[in-house]
């Protein structure tokens, strides 16, 4: 027990610290879990409603095909994205990607929008049939339709995207294989525990997720407070 | 006579049965048609099927004199509005509801506010604009899914059961702003109803359905009246009909 209370002191000391170091990786970490998040939110809620609300051939399959990618192992996913951008047999080998920021992000949309598609489906599937064919009655065309369908399932659309960056921020495999955990270019939260644990050093390591997850829980909560505004004050 | 809907040779089947088989049927325009019958009529069918939210089998559907066949564009669709027997309102504001069908219209902010104050005005919840319409009671939910329905002054109101398990009151109110859209706005009105009494206080004309089939339209006066047929005095006088 002592040892993690002297875990969460280091923790909060090296935040207080304000050392650049940390800061920038926290920044990194955030940065990049961010931007996928947003890019997965573009895909994923559009993709979601459309697959949710419509009935066409080989929807069924295509609903397996998403849940089957939410739990896609991220290590899987790093490998692909680290073929696909490798200087040697990659497509997008030219464009040198492989160990940036950039190649940390294609693998997190990878991981993050299945997931965001897939949560996305079932919001708009549990939406009141009635409430869908009175927009259609009042006379809403597709995007009408789809819109208020998604501003109807937004909370659960909202706890899709919270799941999704809560998935990237705590992600390790892909982006250590396609970022390569490279000091002040590449490494982040995760692969920052992971070199420390490989280096032996627990308690640092442990200060580090320590760290993590009080930035997901402000996050969090800040997400939270904002639905429950928007809730109360919706016009 | 102008017909709003003309229906010729109208069938829809579900898996293989009939639940609808209509020869021939008219609709006036401008007037209140009541559609009665039993449970399983098809009632809502027809309704469903003249607001496209379903397909004929067969058939023709004329909406103003153009054939729609149970698929009418989006034109069409919205010169139509319909209110279903569950009241409907969206997670949104009490005027978010109202403005609704206006916003889809693009209709400017200062119409949509002045018609959203003037109809809410009439449903008595000018102070409840700004509350959320998932927290309002039943009664109250359907006057306002009602009041959405009609802001856009549509040519044509679809209402399946509009007034079931209403208290009285409510009940009242709903009918004064049905004859409020069709005197005010000139809208027809078609309203499924199992009430017979609504049925004879609200439509000029209705039209009595049983299994699906037409067996009896006209004037109310002469269906309440006097019925040519018996099934259709039984279904009046309230025997049973199977």
């Amino acid at each position: 027990m002592e040892y993690f209370a002297e875990a969460f002191n280091k923790a909060l000391s090296l935040m207080l610290s304000l050392d650049p170091e940390l800061y920038g990786i926290i920044l990194l970490s955030l940065k990049v879990s961010v931007i996928a998040t947003l890019i997965s939110t573009f895909i994923g809620i559009p993709l979601g409603t459309v697959i949710g609300l419509n009935k066409f051939w080989g929807r069924t399959a295509l609903i397996n095909v998403t849940n089957t990618f939410m739990g896609m192992p991220p290590v899987v996913v790093g490998l692909l994205v680290y073929i696909l951008l490798s200087n040697q047999i990659g497509l997008l080998g030219p464009l040198r990607l492989l160990f940036t920021p950039t190649a940390m992000i294609i693998a997190q949309v990878l991981l993050a929008t299945p997931i965001v598609t897939g949560l996305t489906i079932v919001a708009v599937q549990g939406v009141d049939p009635l409430i869908k064919k009175t927009s259609v009655s009042l006379g809403a065309n597709g995007l009408q339709l789809m819109w208020l369908v998604i501003k109807e399932a937004r909370y659960a659309i909202g706890a899709a995207v919270i799941t999704g960056f809560g998935r990237l921020t705590a992600e390790v495999g892909a982006v250590m294989m396609v970022g390569g955990n490279i000091r002040f270019q590449t490494r982040v939260m995760t692969t920052s525990i992971a070199l420390h644990k490989g280096m032996g050093e627990f308690q640092m390591a442990l200060a580090l997720g320590i760290i993590l997850i009080i930035i997901s829980l402000l996050i969090n909560s800040a997400l939270d407070i904002l639905r429950g505004t928007r809730g109360a004050s919706d016009r | 006579m102008n017909m709003i809907f003309s229906i010729k040779a109208l069938t829809k089947e579900y898996n293989g049965r009939k639940v609808l088989d209509i020869e021939e049927l008219y609709m006036e325009k401008g007037s209140i048609t009541g559609i009665i019958g039993p449970s399983g009529a098809g009632k809502s069918t027809l309704l469903y099927i003249l607001n496209g939210l379903e397909k004929a089998s067969s058939g023709e559907i004329f909406f103003n004199g153009k054939k729609i066949n149970g698929e009418p564009d989006i034109e069409a669709r919205r010169k139509m509005s319909m209110v279903f027997q569950k009241p409907t309102v969206f997670n949104m504001s009490v005027y978010g509801n109202m403005a609704y069908s206006l916003k889809l219209r693009g209709f400017s902010k200062q119409e949509i506010r002045n018609r959203v104050i003037e109809l809410s005005r009439f449903i008595s919840m000018e102070d409840k604009l700004r509350q959320r319409a998932v927290t309002l009671s039943g009664g109250e939910a359907q006057r306002l899914s009602l009041a959405r329905a009609i802001i856009h002054r549509p040519e044509v109101l679809l209402l399946d059961e509009p007034t079931a398990n209403l208290d009285p009151a409510n009940v009242a109110m709903m009918e004064k702003l049905i004859l409020h859209a069709r005197t005010e706005y000139g809208t027809s009105i078609i309203v499924v109803t199992h009430n017979m009494f609504q049925a004879k206080r609200l439509s000029d004309n209705s039209v009595f359905l049983l299994n699906g089939n037409v067996i009896e339209s006209g004037s109310s006066a002469q269906i309440f009246g006097s019925p040519q047929d018996t099934r259709t005095l039984d279904f009046i006088e309230g025997k049973m009909i199977y």
